[in-house]
């Protein structure tokens, strides 16, 4: 099975000379659905950032066969579908419909074609009836559902998402997790909220200083890097 | 300083649109230059921090509170035709959205704010912000930018015939100091602020070239302002120099044909007539400085 | 805040909001032009277009109370230049002024509170205002609200620790702490702004925004334009003929 996403040694240092990345190697195939942890500022971000041209290191990316480059950039961008953690600063047009309109028309689909993609999209994500909405008017589960959108409307087959639970009261985040248990595309979760990974994921990755340094299922992850609150749940029950 | 619609005569409002016009056309492609519409995201954002940076209010004692006007900052860290672009942009959602400034007024709200005054503000940064003397010059243009928007402001009222003795005037010059300062003062600590987080924030201020049509400008600017200043305080002096150098009678000329079939009833006043006459000379001294600071910011290649 | 309220008020589904945004702002404009230029039988001609207003609102299903107030944030700026013409012994100087004023902010009220912003932004493109700057209002406009909240949180947190120095006549680091707090909301805003830029990038942007929505210009539309220039240029003549 050809990888959808395969990344090979990168390395990337910012223009401060802060090293980011040194050394990651990472695959991505089709149907799977992987979190990706770490600490803060352990390089998951500028890991992520990667996969569709945003930031450029040293190593090879290769999407669906193409090496990440400028000739392929647009093409790049259609397949790897990412949505960021702030969604504010992801939905920037004036209303819902001419927002999740922006992909499919950036695409070279025409006014008509671009709104009947956008429409079917915010029916996916069950936001059809925001369509004249202004984006400040929806509640922070709302904008998520469609930032969402707005990537489904170019038909990628890669979702990444950056920390897609932060912001989320308890019954949005549910509302999220069903929505992308049902969506269909290989998928990367970027996230500090361990039940997201336990639910949703089925292997999981450890970023430690910019570079993977713990694989597996989620579980034996979570355990060998101590990453949710178990010992302090038992420490909790032993004291009752 | 935003002025309402209603408050200018029809060829101050009407000269001072046609002259916007274009004017916003010009930022509007300085700004785009070659970088197509990649920057429109970051003007926009900017534009709604000097929105609210407004409401954040600087303490200067004894309960009273002064607020950004940000033209000087936009200029320092967007450069000045990108500065312009966002002021009008800024000038534009006051008026439509907020009624904070008129319509047909805009044209001269723009003039004033968004060019005369944003370009007041940068030209001293342009002059001196890479020497030994970059605080004071980051703090002139905070006063020069807001000194010059509301002189020119009062001018284009004056010259409407709008009532203003000589005592309000007085009020209003010593007001208009007074957030100069203010504005100078918030500036230059914002920048020092800004320094220390990020320096890329600021822009280097080139000074290759066109200097000497720097030094014209600043001083053509200075003359105007203080000339200005002068004249609404000294309608005799002004008129005496007018009279010496000839511009009153050409002045008068120029403002009495177009302003005759409307009656405002303005020229009653022989005192307003002077005031009038004398400043439209010195407008058009600052005009001078305006294409003045147009050549500059073109040969700056910002 | 207010351009909440104002975009709710926008998104009506009346006759005039139904109107194309070019019709409306053309009618504006002969409104804004034909009062500014007035000046014979004055007094008249502001009622007939006082009415012409209300009536408009009424058309549009305004809250026309709340849209008469949100009008008078001009006065108090002119009540003072109106005092001063008194004091001059030009009180009806002073009048002109004030009514002057008020019904031409009521008259852009008016507009703005039928056309959403965006709607209005496209009409001006169409009548040769430059895109980059219309573009620059739309996210300005966007963005407004995002950015004064994070100024709001920000004022309200250094209140609640600044209590104690409200006393000193100094008010130094105070002026200071304002001006750190302000090149933080800088950092925030061009954070914010780097981060649309990735979104937009993210979804395909090549520079240039391409154009969703294409306005038609209808029958409707004409015959609103022309019914306006008709009343209230027919309304001023036929006031000054008659004086």
């Amino acid at each position: 099975m050809q990888a959808l996403i395969d990344v090979r040694d990168l390395h990337f240092q910012y223009d401060d000379g802060t090293v980011a990345l040194s050394g990651v190697d990472f695959q991505l195939f089709p149907g799977e659905t992987v979190a990706v942890l770490g600490a803060n500022g352990s390089g998951k971000t500028t890991f992520v950032l990667h996969l569709n041209g945003l930031l450029k290191g040293n190593g090879s990316v290769t999407v669906c066969g193409m090496p990440v480059e400028r000739d392929t950039l647009t093409a790049v961008r259609q397949k790897v579908g990412l949505i960021f953690q702030d969604s504010d600063n992801q939905l920037f047009m004036p209303t819902v419909i001419e927002d999740v309109a922006f992909g499919p028309l950036n695409l070279g689909l025409d006014r008509h074609e671009a709104a009947v993609r956008a429409r079917t999209a915010l029916h996916e994500v069950g936001m059809a009836h925001a369509c004249e909405k202004a984006p400040y008017h929806l509640s922070a589960g709302e904008k998520k559902r469609v930032a969402i959108a707005g990537i489904l409307a170019m038909r990628p087959e890669i979702l990444v998402l950056d920390e897609p639970t932060t912001f989320l009261d308890p019954p949005g985040q549910n509302a999220l997790l069903e929505l992308l248990d049902r969506l269909p595309q290989a998928k990367i979760l970027v996230t500090h909220d361990v039940d997201c990974a336990r639910v949703l994921a089925n292997r999981a990755v450890f970023f430690d200083k910019g570079r993977i340094t713990g694989e597996g299922s989620v579980e034996e992850v979570i355990g060998r890097f101590n990453w949710d609150r178990t010992a302090l749940k038992r420490q909790a029950t032993s004291r009752l | 300083m935003h002025i309402p619609d209603g408050f200018l005569a029809t060829p101050v409002w009407a000269a001072l649109d046609v002259t916007a016009v274009p004017a916003v056309g010009y930022l509007a492609r300085r700004a785009q230059r070659g970088l197509e519409q990649s920057k429109v995201p970051l003007l926009g954002v900017m534009g709604a921090f000097v929105f609210a940076a407004q409401m954040i209010n600087f303490p200067v004692g004894l309960g009273t509170s002064g607020h950004l006007v940000g033209a000087a900052l936009l200029a320092y860290t967007l450069g000045p035709a990108a500065a312009g672009v966002v002021l009008t942009a800024i000038l534009a959602v006051q008026a439509l959205v907020f009624q904070d400034g008129g319509i047909l007024s805009l044209g001269a709200n723009i003039i004033n704010m968004a060019v005369a005054g944003m370009l007041a503000g940068y030209l001293p940064f342009r002059l001196w912000g890479k020497g030994r003397r970059r605080r004071e010059a980051i703090f002139l243009g905070g006063v020069l930018s807001v000194l010059t928007s509301a002189l020119l402001a009062l001018s284009e009222l004056l010259l409407s015939g709008v009532a203003m003795p000589a005592a309000v005037l007085r009020i209003s010059l010593g007001l208009f100091v007074v957030s100069a300062v203010l504005e100078g003062a918030i500036t230059l600590a914002i920048m020092q602020a800004l320094e220390s987080i990020n320096p890329d924030f600021i822009r280097d201020p080139q000074s290759h070239g066109g200097r000497a049509f720097s030094l014209v400008g600043m001083a053509a600017l200075f003359v105007a302002v203080i000339g200005v200043a002068f004249a609404s305080t000294h309608p005799d002096g002004i008129q005496k120099l007018a009279d010496a150098t000839g511009i009153a009678s050409r002045a008068k000329a120029l403002i009495a044909a177009p302003m005759a079939d409307y009656q405002l009833g303005v020229w009653r006043s022989i005192w307003l007539r002077k005031a009038g006459a004398g400043l439209a000379g010195l407008g058009l001294i600052f005009g001078a400085c305006l294409v003045c600071g147009r050549l500059l910011a073109r040969q700056r290649g910002t | 805040m207010h351009h909440v309220v104002l975009d709710r008020w926008s998104r009506g589904s009346s006759p005039l909001h139904r109107r194309d945004a070019r019709a409306k702002i053309v009618a504006a404009l002969v409104f804004l032009i034909v009062l500014a230029t007035a000046h014979r039988s004055f007094i008249p001609l502001a009622f007939a277009y006082f009415a012409i207003l209300i009536a408009a609102g009424f058309v549009a299903g305004l809250p026309v109370f709340a849209v008469l107030k949100r009008a008078a944030v001009v006065l108090p700026f002119t009540a003072v230049f109106a005092a001063i013409s008194v004091a001059a012994g030009e009180p009806m100087r002073a009048a002109v002024l004030v009514v002057k004023s008020y019904l031409s902010a009521l008259a852009v009220l008016i507009l703005v509170s039928t056309t959403p912003l965006p709607e209005l932004l496209r009409g001006l493109e169409c009548m040769g205002v430059p895109r980059y700057l219309l573009m620059v209002i739309q996210f300005l406009h966007r963005y407004l609200f995002v950015i004064s909240e994070e100024a709001q949180h920000m004022c309200v947190a250094a209140q609640t620790k600044s209590g104690s120095m409200r006393r000193s006549l100094f008010h130094g680091s105070r002026f200071n702490a304002a001006a750190g707090a302000l090149s933080v909301l800088f950092a925030r805003s061009y954070g914010h702004a780097e981060g649309v830029y990735q979104a937009m990038l993210a979804r395909g942007f090549q520079g240039h925004f391409r154009t969703f929505a294409n306005p038609v210009f209808r029958k409707a539309d004409a015959v609103f334009v022309l019914a306006a220039l008709a009343v209230l240029a027919g309304v001023r003549l036929v006031l000054e003929v008659w004086s």
